[in-house]
């Protein structure tokens, strides 16, 4: 509902007295006939349980039905307020679904949320009361004191008349503070009982925002796919015919003058030189090994093409998450690569082992250490990386050497 | 020698005809998917089968799967596996059956024509094409058994080997003498414990334990 900006006087009176105060007095009636069956069927539910608790059976129905009864009992009051005071109150994030009748007892008797509901609700009525004795109260008041106004008036008995009138009128002008003070308390109950604690909402928060996450991780790896694919079936094989044709060129074409074929023979170099650096791009973005044989496959080509001898030990039964094994093959990628540019060493190696916290990726190096994250982009996108699954990354590179990559991927 | 070719990309596929035509190799059959490959070598029965992984409808290793089967239903039928990428795990299956007649190459190789030539006739003679990064990957996780022993000279004349060179290509790739080789190659067989008994296959066994594969 929006506001109209209030400018002049009459716009304030028509505020005073609109649909709004009209829907607040409803609130305020409908208020207590829902608190009143809510209290007959919260006594309903409990006294017995209470009376003849040593009988077992009736607190075993009656605690689940309470239990029961307690959300949708609050359904029914979120639907009063959004439909008569056009308010919110956030839905209690759900509990997961239980198959197991006694898990669902347990996780529902132990949720804060369940208890908060049950004060509201026990809460609802003193509150009603209140609301519908001040509210009704006023109103019946102005309408009684203004008719009795006119029926003493036509007895004769003016000063009478004049003072019912004025507290008439004083009772209907000051009627709707009332309506909207104890509605707002109604609504600070409501938010505070019924809605989602801060709790609930940042873990409901965390929540989404942790599958969003996993959506864009996902979506970004599956486009580092197609790219691949679309390289491997466009350009790699365009570059691979060209290639071809100029070796044809080059082989075929003896009699062509001296120069002529010099520029065959260095468009020849430079086409095979070029499809190796395409070849050497695409394969650092996604192998295709790597989704159709695995982490071991695709690591063995890596530390086969790393310029510097690469122990290799994978150790991981089962497969991982695509999502995963690509973060785990770039992290072994851009580890090789930054061991090869700036450590020194003279040899590497790599470890992959599944542990029960995850997947566990070492890459150790004989060189000289003094790797920072700080500097250079390398190793701060691999943190990002290794983050983007939750995972954990630490390097341990003292000067001097010997350097230390670890990361623990969670599989899930 | 008459050959049926597996490419799907159109380009290339046609590319290599004309490159096999001008060598005077018989292109019979050209197809673009692996079911048409194994249908092909069945109606042509072929010498040579040159055939690409990634083909429809999976574009995963489809060529390499027709290749292991047409290995199995043709015993003695050549193959050259040519891909974008070599893979250590794709040569091992390929290589897990026997290892005469078959080739494995990365696709550029095809841009040096004279030496993709000889290597197809070399595999359609019964011999071996294994690209150098193949190699270079069968490597890296060899350590611990008797390759240890090997000198890092002796390693790269196995590895030569294994590549499919004789005696007077290694010496030529190492510019050594062929008698050198010679006394390499007897060096790495006792060094392997190939006796003189299996005269005949010990070059196949010594590449088959180079690559740490046990022959079935």
């Amino acid at each position: 509902m929006t506001y109209a900006e209030l400018t002049t006087p009459w716009d304030r009176v028509r505020e005073h007295y609109s649909m709004l105060t009209l829907m607040r007095t409803a609130h305020a009636v409908t208020g207590l006939l829902i608190a009143l069956a809510t209290w007959a069927v919260l006594f309903a539910l409990i006294t017995p349980s209470l009376l003849l608790v040593w009988t077992l059976i009736v607190p075993i129905v009656g605690v689940p039905l309470l239990l029961w009864a307690i959300p949708l009992l609050t359904a029914v009051q979120r639907a009063r307020f959004s439909a008569l005071l056009d308010v919110d109150i956030p839905p209690v994030p759900r509990p997961a679904r239980q198959r197991n009748p006694l898990k669902w007892l347990l996780v529902r008797m132990r949720s804060g949320s369940t208890w908060r509901q049950f004060c509201y609700h026990l809460l609802s009525l003193p509150i009603a009361v209140a609301s519908f004795g001040v509210v009704v109260g006023i109103w019946c008041g102005a309408l009684i004191s203004l008719a009795s106004a006119a029926a003493v008036q036509a007895r004769g008995e003016t000063e009478l008349a004049v003072a019912l009138a004025v507290l008439g009128t004083a009772l209907l002008a000051a009627g709707p503070w009332p309506a909207r003070w104890l509605a707002s308390l109604d609504v600070l109950a409501a938010r505070a009982l019924l809605g989602p604690s801060r709790a609930e909402e940042l873990a409901q928060r965390v929540e989404s925002l942790r599958e969003s996450r996993a959506e864009v991780v996902d979506a970004a790896d599956a486009e580092r796919r197609r790219i691949e694919r679309d390289l491997h079936d466009g350009a790699q094989q365009r570059l691979v015919s060209l290639a071809m044709n100029l070796g044809m060129a080059r082989a075929g074409l003896k009699d062509l003058p001296e120069p002529a074929r010099e520029v065959i023979a260095q468009a020849h170099e430079e086409a095979k030189q070029a499809l190796k650096e395409l070849r050497d791009l695409v394969r650092g973005l996604h192998p295709a090994v790597l989704s159709e044989e695995g982490l071991d496959a695709a690591l063995s080509g890596l530390a086969a093409r790393a310029p510097l001898p690469v122990r290799l030990t994978v150790d991981a039964a089962g497969r991982a998450s695509p999502t995963v094994e690509a973060v785990a093959f770039f992290v072994v990628s851009e580890a090789l690569a930054n061991v090869a540019k700036h450590s020194g060493a003279s040899g590497a190696e790599v470890s992959v082992l599944r542990e029960v916290e995850g997947l566990r990726v070492t890459i150790r190096d004989d060189g000289r250490g003094g790797a920072d994250p700080a500097r250079g982009t390398g190793l701060r996108g691999l943190a990002q990386r290794v983050r983007s699954v939750d995972g954990v990354l630490t390097i341990d590179s003292p000067a001097g050497g010997p350097t230390t990559i670890e990361a623990v991927l969670p599989c899930g | 020698m008459r050959v049926v070719l597996a490419e799907d990309s159109v380009l290339l596929r046609e590319g290599l005809i004309r490159l096999l035509d001008s060598a005077g190799i018989d292109v019979v059959a050209a197809v673009a998917e692996a079911e048409g490959l194994l249908r092909a070598v069945d109606e042509h029965r072929p010498d040579l089968v040159v055939t690409d992984v990634r083909m429809p409808p999976g574009h995963a290793d489809e060529g390499l799967r027709a290749a292991l089967v047409l290995r199995r239903q043709h015993p003695g039928l050549a193959i050259v596996v040519l891909s974008q990428y070599v893979e250590e795990r794709y040569a091992t299956r390929l290589l897990s059956t026997e290892t005469r007649g078959i080739g494995y190459l990365l696709k550029d190789r095809v841009a040096d024509v004279t030496e993709f030539i000889d290597a197809l006739r070399r595999v359609a003679a019964g011999g071996t094409a294994l690209d150098p990064e193949v190699v270079a990957q069968l490597l890296v996780r060899r350590r611990s058994d008797p390759l240890d022993l090997l000198t890092p000279r002796e390693y790269e004349v196995l590895s030569l080997i294994a590549e499919g060179r004789s005696n007077a290509g290694i010496a030529d790739a190492l510019t050594i003498s062929e008698g050198a080789v010679g006394k390499h190659i007897n060096n790495i067989f006792a060094k392997l414990g190939l006796s003189g008994a299996e005269k005949d296959h010990r070059r196949v066994l010594a590449v088959l334990r180079f690559l740490n594969i046990s022959p079935s």
